[in-house]
């Protein structure tokens, strides 16, 4: 017997969406399958890579975590939503500060590192290094992530 | 040193972009239409014989594709050094998690209920699960005595110098496995008929992937085509272990005729069943002049390789060359072997084999140091390498390179003279938390061992465009070290144009030129050095006619490409004049250069949780001109931090032949909350065969972390571990039992 699907309707960097998901399905899954927007990385299935961050209704969540239904009607933002015309300012860092090697954690990232921006949480290193401790990186060792962070903190890039 | 115009640098990563706007697409974000997903049947026990491959009745079977060894239609092999190792176990197991039977089915979940409904029946055969049940070859489970391989290397009369010595010291040190934990799990996808064979993924070596698909296909090389896909880190994870997913989703796309199949590990399966570092045991028996002058090292070094023996002798070489770390010492004797046990195979890890190894002779000395009443600096200060010296394999020192200096820097960075001082002072106090400052001085040889480098005959192409753009040709790919960007610089300094000018090409089979595997530190160092010589020819060829009177090189290539059709130049690997090496005897110039290092921290250790923390590291490194300083750095920052966690945290759990704890949950590998500031300092002399200069880098701070965390511990509470990783749990056992 077919599954039945659940209509998802939500709001994705801006723009409406919709999409008939399977019950059981992961925000991640509809995020990079329905929607297309492969930015988003799965790294672990278990929320301790931080790969798939994305902002949902202004918080910070993995998407793996996350089961589609749930963000009914919700704000959602990923990675494909920070840069407009430019880079952000977050993004222009990141690349002047060497933050991104392999790349494949860097949305998460970037995307955690933006809600961080927002909420005024980086205050200084020490918060700056707590508030990612959330998204796993094995090729910088952080330092270039975290002054690429309290860069664009400061308005530098 | 020469001023370049791009050389020297921090030009942004090329790729940079692609992959901070989440454009850059890895392989499992390929859309591909009629894709089928694949999935793998693991064998449950570490060794056996397989009874019977039972599918649950009532299950439509018909769905799936289904491959098992017996439809492999060539040889049933994943080809490394050696053909030991099955693509598909036929029956014989010989470790945990080996593949047997291959599914895929259009809808990924369905393939994965699929795969819980084959049972695989296996009787059972006497295990060898460790270095000491392996040595005593009960049983024995490949070749004649379970060795893969043995290397010695030999000077002077090491038992004569033991015994002649004022002082003598024997230990013996461990190092666990360590899983790469690139954030990208291993990902494939294969098309496969007897027209051709087209493998993409993720991957380092598309070469030896090509290989691996020649052997079990037995088709013409010309009909095998292997294209790397933006690779998410691989840190010699991605070196061999890609042959054999490649030749899985090839078998299973050739039996589906030749549907693409994909199949992308979840996190569990990727750190269950894909290699890891070598566990390590190294017995070093010393001996010390009054002096302090190093007169005898008698070494014996095993490797645990697993099941099969994949990349083990090549390891185990690097291990063995390094096994004397950067000292003087003419009487010596390293006896190193890899050996066979049931677990899935050891493979390459940054810094192959050569952490371990540095890990047992830096924690060495400073146990020495402590014994003859000496100051760990001052005892290396006595027997460090200077120019001109003889090195184990009889190699003469050539790099112009002041260790003593290069240690005192870090030394001086770290405040290491103060703090080894008053550490003890305040460590007498009631404050549970102690206080360490330890360091290392170490090496590591660039590019392939001895004489491979000349056996792999790498290539590397330059093709002008009608565009009047230069496209970089070469196998070594991009997998966030920085190749992309650091060929760009290579190949527009050589051709004294602007960087913009350059495309690196993915690397594709079809179109590029074997450069070599992309690995051992040679990319930048080696294969750089190709570029570099493409360039200049290309430069020549422009020069010479007549089209650069201007300096324009675009136009130049521009009217070259319209007037000849084609404007390419190659250039092929060619070995530094004096560079001569015996295979046999390990006798001669085992790298042709060095990167040097010395490694400094600073860390607490709380007495009532055992955790070890690093509060200050300073790494201070020779690597020859650094190329682009911010790349150079976060590679180095990137390799500490790996060396810190296998030092304190990373621990594979073993479990019959398994690794039990194969999640990010319960690895536990450092957040950026864990680690402090690595700071870097690099001492630049340019290396004359190198492009501007420069050396390879990569693996180095990889070598060096382990031992001087150790060392700090030793100076914070007086005891001697010998063990990586330092888990609390470990050092709870060490405090409580002295």
């Amino acid at each position: 017997m077919a599954t039945q699907k659940i209509p998802l309707e939500l709001t994705v960097n801006g723009e409406a969406r919709q999409a008939l998901v399977h019950p059981m399905a992961r925000l991640l899954d509809v995020i990079r399958e329905d929607f297309g927007l492969t930015g988003t990385k799965e790294g672990c299935g278990e929320g301790e890579c931080g790969a798939c961050s994305v902002i949902l209704d202004g918080s910070l969540v993995n998407a793996c975590l996350v089961p589609a239904v749930q963000a009914q009607g919700s704000t959602l933002r990923t990675v494909e939503g920070l840069a407009g015309v430019d880079l952000s300012p977050l993004q222009e860092a990141f690349l002047h500060h060497g933050g991104a090697q392999c790349g494949f954690c860097t949305p998460g990232m970037l995307v955690a590192g933006t809600h961080l921006l927002e909420t005024d949480a980086v205050q200084d290193e020490a918060k700056a290094r707590e508030g990612l401790s959330g998204n796993l990186c094995r090729c910088t060792g952080y330092v270039k992530i975290v002054d690429a962070l309290l860069a664009a903190r400061e308005g530098r890039s | 040193m020469k001023d370049y115009a791009h050389i020297g640098r921090s030009v942004l990563r090329r790729e940079g972009r692609a992959k901070l706007t989440g454009a850059a697409l890895f392989t499992d974000d390929l859309k591909i239409e009629g894709l089928l997903y694949g999935a793998t049947v693991r064998s449950r026990e570490p060794r056996g014989r397989i009874k019977g491959i039972h599918f649950e009745e009532g299950f439509p079977w018909e769905e799936f594709i289904i491959v098992t060894a017996r439809d492999i239609p060539g040889k049933n092999v994943v080809a490394h050094l050696q053909q030991d190792q099955p693509c598909l176990a036929d029956g014989v197991i010989n470790h945990a998690e080996e593949a047997i039977v291959l599914l895929a089915h259009p809808d990924p979940l369905r393939v994965q209920d699929a795969r819980a409904r084959v049972r695989v029946d296996v009787e059972p055969l006497p295990t060898v699960l460790s270095i000491e049940e392996s040595l005593a070859c009960d049983p024995v489970i490949w070749g004649q005595d379970n060795v893969f391989k043995t290397i010695l290397i030999t000077k002077g009369d090491p038992d004569g110098a033991r015994v002649k010595g004022h002082f003598q010291l024997e230990a013996t040190y461990r190092t666990g496995a360590q899983e790469q934990l690139y954030i990208e799990p291993n990902a494939m996808i294969g098309e496969a008929t007897a027209e051709g064979v087209l493998v993409r993924g993720s991957m380092q070596c598309p070469y030896y992937v090509h290989h691996a698909l020649h052997e079990m296909f037995h088709l013409p090389l010309e009909k095998i085509r292997v294209v790397q896909v933006e690779t998410g880190g691989g840190f010699g994870g991605k070196e061999d272990y890609p042959s054999m997913l490649a030749c899985h989703v090839a078998l299973l796309s050739w039996k589906a005729g030749g549907r693409p199949v994909k199949i992308a590990y979840d996190r569990e399966e990727d750190m269950a069943c894909t290699t890891k570092r070598h566990p390590s045991r190294t017995r070093i028996r010393s001996a010390f002049g009054a002096d302090g002058t190093l007169l005898a090292l008698d070494v014996e070094l095993i490797l645990d390789g697993g099941a099969y023996m994949t990349l083990s002798p090549v390891v185990l070489s690097r291990a063995a060359i390094h096994a004397s770390g950067p000292y003087r010492c003419s009487n010596l004797r390293v006896h190193a072997q890899a050996l066979a046990t049931n677990t899935p195979p050891h493979g390459a890890f940054r810094g192959f084999g050569a952490p371990q190894s540095l890990f047992a002779i830096e924690r060495h000395m400073d146990e020495a140091a402590q014994h003859l009443g000496l100051d760990p600096a001052e005892l290396r200060r006595r027997n460090l390498l200077h120019t001109g010296d003889a090195m184990a394999t009889g190699q003469i020192m050539r790099d112009e390179v002041d260790l003593v200096a290069l240690m005192d820097r870090a030394l001086t960075e770290i405040r290491y003279a103060e703090k080894r001082a008053s550490y003890p002072t305040l460590n007498a106090g009631d404050d549970p938390v102690k206080r360490g400052v330890g360091f290392s001085v170490f090496m590591h040889g660039g590019g392939f061992t001895g004489s491979a480098e000349s056996t792999l005959n790498s290539v590397v192409a330059l093709e002008g465009t009608a565009g009047g753009r230069v496209r970089v040709l070469a196998a070594s790919t991009e997998m966030g070290q920085g190749a992309n960007t650091v060929f760009t610089q290579v190949a527009a300094e050589a051709l004294q144009a602007p960087v913009d000018l350059i495309e690196v090409v993915p690397p594709d089979t079809a179109l590029v030129p074997n450069s070599g595997p992309t690995v051992a530190s040679r990319t930048t160092q080696v294969v750089g050095k190709l570029v570099l010589d493409a360039g200049l020819a290309m430069r020549k060829t422009l020069l010479e006619a007549g089209l650069l009177a201007d300096g324009d090189v675009a136009a130049a290539i521009r009217t070259y490409v319209a007037r000849h059709g084609a404007l390419r130049t190659e250039s092929r690997y060619q070995k530094p004049d004096f560079v001569e090496w015996d295979d046999a005897t390990y006798r001669g110039d085992a790298y042709a250069t060095y990167a040097w290092a010395c490694y400094a921290a600073d860390l607490r250790v709380d007495l009532v949780t055992y955790e070890t923390q690093v509060a200050d590291f300073v790494a201070v490194q020779e690597v020859g001109r650094v190329l682009n300083p911010t790349l150079a750095a976060g590679q180095i920052e990137g390799g500490v931090a790996q060396g810190i966690g296998w030092g304190l945290n990373e621990e594979v759990i073993w479990r019959q032949g398994s690794m039990a704890n194969h999640q990010m949950s319960n690895y536990l590998m450092a957040t950026a909350a864990d680690l402090p500031r690595i700071r870097v300092f690099f001492e630049e002399r340019p290396y004359a065969y190198g492009p501007g200069g420069a050396k390879g880098l990569g693996e180095l701070p990889m070598d060096g972390p382990a031992s001087a965390l150790l060392n700090g511990v030793q100076h914070a509470l007086g005891l001697v571990p010998r063990q990586v990783p330092l888990t609390p749990e470990v050092l709870m056992d060490l405090v409580e039992g002295a």
